[in-house]
C-alpha cells in the first residue's frame, strides 16, 4: 500500500516531469499561451501516458529486449492517433489551437522515459498509477505556466466561454508573456521558485533529522 | 528563385524552430554545454532533417494514394526511426571519423520533435509543396536549429565562469538566456518580402 502512495506522490512534486526532470519541454513552452490550452494539452498527454504505460506493462514479457524502443513508439503512436482523431471530431477549436503539438505527443520524452524506466519493470497497477501521477504533475505544471502567462500577458483568464478580467493587470498587460520569449522567462522563473521551495523543504527535513538524533 | 530564398530565410530567422516555434527544445537545453558538441548535434540534425523531409514527403504521397492519411503520425515516426538507424549504419561504415564525432547524438535524434515536426509541417502547411521545397525547408530549419544551439552554447561557456545565484544554476539561467535570445529573434518577425 505504501509503495502505491509513494508512486502516486512521486510524479507530482519530488520528480515533477516538468520542473524537476525537465522532460517534455516543447509542449510546455509552446502551448501554454493560456491556462485552458495548458490544461487540455496536459490531459491529452496524461491519457496517452496512462494507456501506453498500462499496455507496455502488460506486454513487458512478450516484447523482445532488442526491439523494445520501436515497439514502445508504436504503442504510443497508436494512442496519439486516437487522441488526435477524437479531438478533431469533437473539439475542432481546441485541435486547431494545439495544432501540431497533438501529433508531437509521440515524441514527448516523458512518455518514452516512463515506458523505459517504469512500465517496463513494474506491474500493471503500479504502471497505471505512475502514469496518473506523472500525468497530474505534467498537467499541473502546464496549467500553472499557462495561467501565469495568460494573467500577465492578456490580463484575463479565459475558460471556455467564460472570461474573467483581472482589474489592475488587464490595464497594463504585457504582450511579451504571450510571445515565445515570455515562455522561456516564465518557465525559467517558475523553475527557480520550485527549486527554492524543494530545497527549503529538504533542509527542514534534514534539520528535523539532526534534532531527533541529538535528542537520542 | 526568389521564393526559395524567402523560404530559407523564413525557416532560419523568422520562424526559427527553437526560438519561435518551440520544436527541439530538449536537445537545445541538453547538449548545449560546449560549442563543439552543439555543433556536432547541429550537423546531425541538419542531415537527418533534410533526408527525413524528402522521404516523408514521398511517403505521404503514398498515404494519399491509398487514402489512409490518418496513419500519418505513426508512419512518419517509424520512417524517421528507421532512417536514423540507417544513417547511423552508413556513416559508421563509410566515415568512422564523422561517426565518432556525431556519436551519441545520432540515436537521440529519433525523439527530437523538430524532425517529426518539420515532416508534418511540410505536408500540412505548405500548399503547393514539392520534393525540393520539402527538402529545402528541412535543411533550412535544421540550420536554424544549429544557429540557435550554437549561440546558446557560446553563452553557456561564458556563464560557467560567472557567479550565479544558487537556485538559478543549471536549467533556469539557461532558459532565461534563451528567452533573451528569443526576444532578439522576435525582431525578425516583422520582416516581409
Amino acid at each position: 500500500m505504501n509503495k502505491k502512495i509513494d508512486v502516486l506522490k512521486n510524479g507530482i512534486i519530488k520528480n515533477n516531469p516538468t520542473f524537476r526532470l525537465v522532460l517534455g519541454t516543447c509542449p510546455t513552452l509552446a502551448v501554454t499561451t493560456s491556462a485552458m490550452n495548458g490544461l487540455s494539452m496536459g490531459l491529452a498527454t496524461m491519457f496517452v501516458l496512462v494507456c501506453s504505460n498500462v499496455l507496455i506493462s502488460l506486454l513487458r514479457s512478450i516484447i523482445p529486449d532488442k526491439v523494445r524502443i520501436p515497439a514502445y513508439i508504436l504503442v504510443i503512436a497508436t494512442f496519439v492517433i486516437m487522441v488526435e482523431m477524437i479531438m478533431k471530431a469533437f473539439l475542432p477549436d481546441l485541435y486547431s489551437a494545439l495544432g501540431l503539438f497533438i501529433s508531437l505527443i509521440v515524441v514527448n520524452c516523458i512518455i518514452l522515459a516512463r515506458a523505459e524506466s517504469f512500465a517496463n519493470s513494474n506491474t500493471v497497477g503500479l504502471a497505471a498509477l505512475d502514469g496518473i501521477s506523472m500525468g497530474i504533475g505534467f498537467t499541473l505544471a502546464l496549467t500553472l505556466m499557462g495561467f501565469v502567462r495568460e494573467l500577465l500577458g492578456a490580463g484575463a483568464i479565459t475558460l471556455g466561454s467564460l472570461s474573467l478580467k483581472i482589474p489592475v493587470i488587464s490595464d497594463a498587460a504585457m504582450t511579451i508573456f504571450i510571445l515565445p520569449a515570455g515562455g522561456f522567462f516564465v518557465f525559467g522563473f517558475l523553475m527557480v521558485i520550485f527549486n527554492v521551495l524543494v530545497n527549503k523543504a529538504e533542509q527542514r527535513k534534514n534539520h528535523k533529522l539532526k534534532e531527533e538524533r541529538a535528542e537520542q | 528563385m526568389n521564393f526559395y530564398l524567402v523560404l530559407i530565410i523564413n525557416a532560419i530567422f523568422i520562424n526559427n524552430f527553437i526560438l519561435s516555434q518551440f520544436l527541439g527544445i530538449c536537445p537545445f537545453l541538453g547538449v548545449s554545454r560546449k560549442t563543439e558538441t552543439a555543433l556536432g548535434m547541429g550537423f546531425a540534425v541538419i542531415f537527418v532533417m533534410g533526408i527525413a523531409s524528402a522521404i516523408t514527403y514521398a511517403v505521404n504521397l503514398l498515404l494519399i494514394e491509398f487514402n489512409v492519411q490518418y496513419l500519418q503520425t505513426i508512419v512518419f515516426i517509424l520512417v524517421i526511426a528507421a532512417l536514423v538507424q540507417l544513417v547511423e549504419m552508413v556513416i559508421k561504415k563509410f566515415s568512422p571519423s564523422l561517426y565518432s564525432a556525431l556519436g551519441v547524438y545520432l540515436p537521440l535524434i529519433t525523439t527530437n520533435c523538430a524532425v517529426l515536426g518539420v515532416a508534418i509541417m511540410n505536408v500540412s502547411i505548405f500548399e503547393n509543396t514539392s520534393l525540393l521545397i520539402s527538402f529545402l525547408n528541412g535543411v533550412a530549419s535544421g540550420a536554424g536549429f544549429t544557429l540557435a544551439i550554437l549561440i546558446l552554447a557560446g553563452i553557456r561557456e561564458k556563464l560557467e565562469r560567472s557567479t550565479i545565484p544558487e537556485p538559478f544554476k543549471g536549467f533556469p539561467i539557461t532558459l532565461i538566456c534563451a528567452g533573451i535570445m528569443s526576444m532578439a529573434f522576435a525582431a525578425f518577425s516583422g520582416m516581409t518580402f
